[in-house]
């Protein structure tokens, strides 16, 4: 794997931690855990043109999880859609990077999210849009384990199989927490992969730190053939930050600055 | 003529998929009660039945919208508003995007299917939300007028549409006008504001309110948000007396609009007819109008409390 794309992901996670930290509020645990997934999309494969953020034949990117802003919002700046000194206005007053994706204020943003469950529709209803142009753009959508619990999300998954979507990747974040505590403790989503089966969708199971395994993952998708795929990433919540990794409470509460700077030296020494 | 709204729904969609290719149409098996169905016949490459699943259409129309397409999805009012209401709020009007949402089968005019398939929230939910249009067109004619502008009208909308069959008041040639509400009759007594099927029966109400010495002026309010504030106010200042009918609850819907502008603008008394605080029930559309006294007596009884 080049490691530009490994310095990649370990400067998203610190534009993270700074982000929070400033902002005093947000979710780090699981913008954290979904950096890898975002890397490999800004930054290997999604066909996007930051001077020209809405491009009709872009490749599309809705973050089902809106919660985990400050991941799209690292990877947009860094990918030249805004400056990344703009990334330390996360959550103020006339930022354009609001506590939830917004569409109509920050470039690269192709989608409004933030209530969970409902992007999946989106990406299907883009990449019909797509079939019905004749385009060849993909959709990509990044949904959190706990989301999937909601059960819009299950609506979707029908349709994307019924439509045929071929052209949707979707991503499963599955990094076992949510705010209330575990995904068993809370609601049990397993067994995942089955689901999706079960729904007529193409499913993979890999590890969502894997550069090189998310890279694959995303070129296998690209071959399917009348058949969505959802990549199930195993990912640690918190990943990057030791103190983060794994702890339900950092689902969302920002770092003091003292624990920023702690997590900054971590990541530094990466 | 004297079809129902929902029949020119279906008539104006074809038309508008014949003239522009960015229209598509959603629903959620619904779509031959709707008349979606329609346009899924003549264009079904830009028809998408998206099965009992109202808040998944809803977000797969906000796709298809961030795209540039133009999605008018239906279903029965309750559902599509009430089911999907989030999906509105978070993937269509918080995101600042142009569906159509299209409630048929609203009021207690749906019929015998009775209160669970009646919206009478519809209105005043749709109303509460920013940026949302709300339109309620008061025959076949004025409907099909409002689908055609409300595909030009950039922005999310909320078009109500009626199971049952009514009587036209308008001419083929009638030039509809987004957000301007339609002085159909002047008068100097009273004013009586009514969207729906109730504007018929609001000019029923003027014709016989006449014959008995009150001069009723009738306004059509097609578009209840934004609402035509001018002329509420213009008609206030010339009768001093409104009355509002709606066919569905008065609790935040066209009445609730109608007071809400004139207590800023310009006080009189309003009032307002309408479901008064209940559900429907099951009996026919027509017969139900009664019931609930969505008609020319209640207006006129009315009419003479205020003006008497």
């Amino acid at each position: 794997m080049s490691q530009d794309l490994v310095a990649t992901t370990n400067r998203m996670r610190a534009h993270i931690v700074e982000m929070l930290a400033a902002a005093g509020s947000g979710h780090p645990g699981g913008s954290l855990s979904a950096v890898e997934i975002l890397a490999t999309l800004y930054f290997k494969h999604m066909r996007v043109d930051p001077g020209n953020p809405k491009w009709e034949d872009r490749d599309r990117f809705v973050l089902c999880k809106g919660h985990a802003a400050p991941a799209l919002y690292a990877a947009l700046a860094m990918r030249g859609f805004f400056p990344e000194e703009e990334l330390i206005t996360l959550r103020k007053l006339d930022s354009r990077l609001q506590g939830h994706p917004c569409m109509g204020k920050t470039p690269g943003v192709d989608m409004s999210t933030g209530s969970l469950g409902q992007g999946l529709s989106v990406a299907n209803g883009m990449a019909l849009a797509g079939r019905v142009d004749g385009k060849d753009y993909y959709v990509y959508c990044i949904m959190g384990d706990g989301e999937i619990q909601e059960g819009q999300v299950w609506e979707a998954a029908m349709s994307a199989a019924h439509y045929k979507l071929d052209h949707v990747i979707a991503f499963v974040d599955h990094n076992r927490l949510q705010i209330d505590g575990t995904n068993e403790q809370v609601m049990s989503v397993m067994p995942i992969d089955e689901k999706f089966k079960a729904f007529g969708w193409n499913v993979m199971r890999i590890d969502g730190h894997d550069l090189d395994a998310l890279d694959a993952a995303v070129v296998e998708a690209k071959r399917s053939v009348g058949k969505p795929t959802v990549i199930v990433c195993e990912t640690i919540k918190g990943k990057g930050v030791s103190f983060m990794e794994n702890v339900v409470d950092w689902h969302g509460v920002a770092p003091t600055a003292e624990q920023a700077q702690v997590a900054l030296a971590e990541l530094a020494a990466r | 003529m004297n079809s129902a709204t929902r029949e020119a729904y279906g008539a104006a969609l074809v038309e508008l998929g014949k003239t522009n290719s960015d229209i598509v149409a959603l629903d959620a098996d619904l779509a031959g009660s709707t008349k979606s169905a329609m346009f899924g016949k003549e264009h079904p490459e830009r028809f998408f039945d998206m099965g009992i699943a109202e808040a998944d259409m809803i977000g797969t129309a906000a796709g298809l919208a961030t795209c540039g397409k133009i999605p008018f999805a239906s279903s029965f009012s309750v559902f599509v508003t009430g089911r999907a209401f989030e999906q509105i709020r978070n993937s269509v009007c918080n995101a600042g995007l142009n569906v159509k949402v299209v409630g048929s089968h609203a009021g207690p005019s749906c019929g015998e299917d009775g209160s669970s398939h009646q919206a009478v929230e519809d209105i005043a939910i749709m109303r509460s939300l920013p940026h949302m249009m709300v339109v309620v067109p008061a025959d076949d004619v004025e409907a099909y007028a409002a689908t055609l502008a409300l595909a030009e009208h950039v922005g999310p909308a909320y078009l109500r549409v009626a199971r049952l069959a009514s009587p036209t008041i308008h001419d083929d040639d009638y030039v509809f006008e987004l957000e301007k509400g339609e002085v159909l009759r002047d008068g100097t007594d009273v004013t009586i504001v009514a969207c729906g099927m109730m504007v018929p029966r609001a000019l029923d109400a003027a014709d016989q309110l006449a014959e008995q010495g009150i001069s009723a002026q009738v306004v059509n309010m097609h578009t209840i948000k934004p609402i035509d504030a001018d002329l509420l106010v213009a008609c206030a200042k010339k009768t001093g007396k409104i009355i509002t009918i709606e066919e569905g609850s008065i609790v935040g819907g066209l009445g609730t609009a109608v007071a809400e502008t004139l207590s800023e603008r310009f006080p009189v008394p309003v009032r307002r007819i309408g479901l008064n605080d209940v559900f429907g029930t099951s009996g026919s559309g027509n017969e139900l109008l009664d019931y609930f006294g969505l008609n020319a007596a209640h207006i006129i009884e009315v009419a003479h409390e205020l003006c008497d």
